[in-house]
């Protein structure tokens, strides 16, 4: 059974003038329990809504989500979604050890236990040192590792990150790629993740979904098979790589 | 940031120049000591009247009555302006009554309150609660309609419910705005209680400034006032240092520029 199961989804919205306009077509996919798959497209294209939907925040307007079998009313227990706006997700009145307690605090984690955990999560997305710090004391690389740890301490079976990377400068944004990739391994979560930089898109992902422009469809889907670890230099170098750039870019282009 | 506050001996100094402004003012000046008697006097009589006992009942009084009406006002108004700019439906309902009472100058109602409710403690306390509910209101509305959207879906997808998101993000996350209605609403809840023990009270520091006045006894009408100004600036005192260690996150926040 997949861990994950997005069957004929769509979500329209009423605008002002009364009008409804249709944000995401009708997306039908599935993730196997262990897999990192992409959602890439152009901006605009409804990805926030349909990450919104599957984490049921939002419901959709037809067809539903499945996690472990069970249809989504409300959040899931066993899923988190990492937003992108880390500046406004973490919470500014908690430390960083805070922030990153509060995901054990929501499963009712409390105590030495609790804060041993915290720490090492800390420590694992290289923020050993930094636990007194508030958020706003760090930089944007740094806080959106704190969110990270912190939605890690949930224990997800499902991370659904919507852009993550998506506000940082070039060379942050590889590294904590390498860290994503690194805590995945560590720690065997489901991630979906959704990204408009195809490179970033290919190189994390075991498969790549491509969305069309609005109402947002799954045109196209793309097994991605370069072997694990991957690294940021002889990854990216392979030709490969660049044949499923270039047509990735091709089909969201047309 | 959280650095101890340094004496400010410069502002003390000026606040010395101004009593000793005062003393040689009203030495200088006999005809004028019958309303303005020296300082010196009326820290004479401040001091009597404490030993005597009389003002300490006075301050006693008018401090229960202040706690009582502020607390209420403080636990009503954060539960209003959360339910308020929660729902957006029923703040839009009730908008402009609150547009519409909120700048009258409270004190208009304390004839109505008394035609209410007579002239005892609950007429007092109703008026406090009254005047200083509106800056609490008012503020909690705003800083719970100011929250990002991302904090609240966040809470949710961490699986929060309705009494975890409030107590979790909604009340930390409006807390700023919190502290500041309540900042405002303290002095104006100070002021309401004086006022209204001036026109009804038989007992209160409001009610004995008055009430040495018509005794023509201006040196204890002075300390009256003295006793209520001291009794305002330590309790903007003590909610000030309240509010350094609890917001201390906000006030590094708010330093840097961010928000």
């Amino acid at each position: 059974m997949p861990i994950l199961e997005i069957q004929g989804l769509s979500k329209s919205y009423r605008q002002a003038g009364g009008e409804t306009t249709l944000a995401i077509g009708s997306i039908t996919c599935q993730v196997e329990a262990g897999e990192f798959v992409s959602f890439v497209g152009p901006s605009g294209c409804g990805k926030t809504t349909l990450l919104m939907s599957i984490a049921g925040l939002l419901s959709p307007s037809s067809g539903q989500v499945l996690v472990n079998g069970k249809v989504v009313h409300g959040p899931p227990p066993n899923l988190i979604l990492l937003f992108q706006e880390y500046n406004k997700s973490l919470f500014a009145w908690r430390s960083v050890l805070g922030n990153v307690r509060f995901g054990l605090e929501a499963r009712n984690k409390r105590g030495a236990e609790a804060d041993r955990k915290a720490r090492f999560l800390i420590e694992l997305v290289g923020l050993k040192g930094f636990e007194t710090h508030y958020p706003w004391e760090l930089s944007g690389g740094m806080q959106q590792r704190v969110a990270i740890a912190r939605s890690l301490a949930y224990e997800p079976e499902v991370l659904l990150m919507d852009e993550p990377f998506g506000s940082l400068d070039a060379l942050t944004r590889l590294e904590l790629e390498d860290s994503l990739l690194n805590l995945r391994d560590a720690l065997k979560t489901t991630i979906l993740f959704i990204t408009h930089d195809i490179e970033e898109a290919i190189y994390l992902s075991d498969r790549i979904w491509v969305l069309s422009r609005r109402p947002s469809q799954i045109i196209d889907e793309i097994k991605v098979d370069f072997s694990r670890p991957r690294d940021q230099v002889s990854t990216r170098a392979e030709r490969r790589f660049m044949e499923i750039r270039n047509d990735i870019y091709g089909k969201i282009r047309n | 940031m959280a650095t101890r506050k340094q004496i400010n001996w410069q502002g003390w100094l000026s606040f010395g120049l101004v009593l000793l402004f005062w003393e040689i003012g009203s030495r200088s000046a006999p005809k004028l000591q019958a309303y303005v008697p020296p300082m010196s006097r009326v820290f004479v009589a401040l001091g009597q009247l404490a030993i005597s006992g009389p003002i300490v009942q006075h301050l006693g009084v008018t401090f229960g009555r202040f706690l009582e009406g502020y607390l209420l006002a403080a636990v009503l108004g954060v539960f209003l302006g959360v339910v308020l700019g929660y729902f957006r439906s029923i703040h839009s309902l009730l908008s402009i009554v609150i547009e519409f009472l909120r700048p009258m100058p409270s004190v208009a109602i304390i004839p109505v309150a008394v035609l209410m409710l007579g002239i005892g403690d609950s007429m007092i306390v109703a008026v406090t609660v009254y005047a200083s509910i509106w800056p609490i209101l008012v503020n909690t509305i705003d800083g719970v309609r100011h929250i990002e959207s991302v904090l609240i879906q966040t809470g949710r997808t961490f699986g929060l419910q309705r009494r975890q998101l409030l107590r979790q993000v909604i009340l930390p996350a409006a807390s700023p705005y919190i502290v500041t209605g309540l900042r405002i609403g303290l002095s104006i809840a100070l002021i309401l209680v004086t006022t209204a023990e001036m026109i009804i009270g038989s007992k209160g520091l409001g009610f004995f400034i008055l009430d040495e006045e018509r005794a023509m006894n201006s040196s204890n009408v002075y300390a009256g006032i003295m006793v209520v100004a001291l009794l305002g600036y330590a309790l903007n005192a003590i909610f000030l240092l309240v509010e350094v260690r609890m917001m201390r996150w906000h006030h590094g926040l708010t330093a840097r520029g961010t928000v």
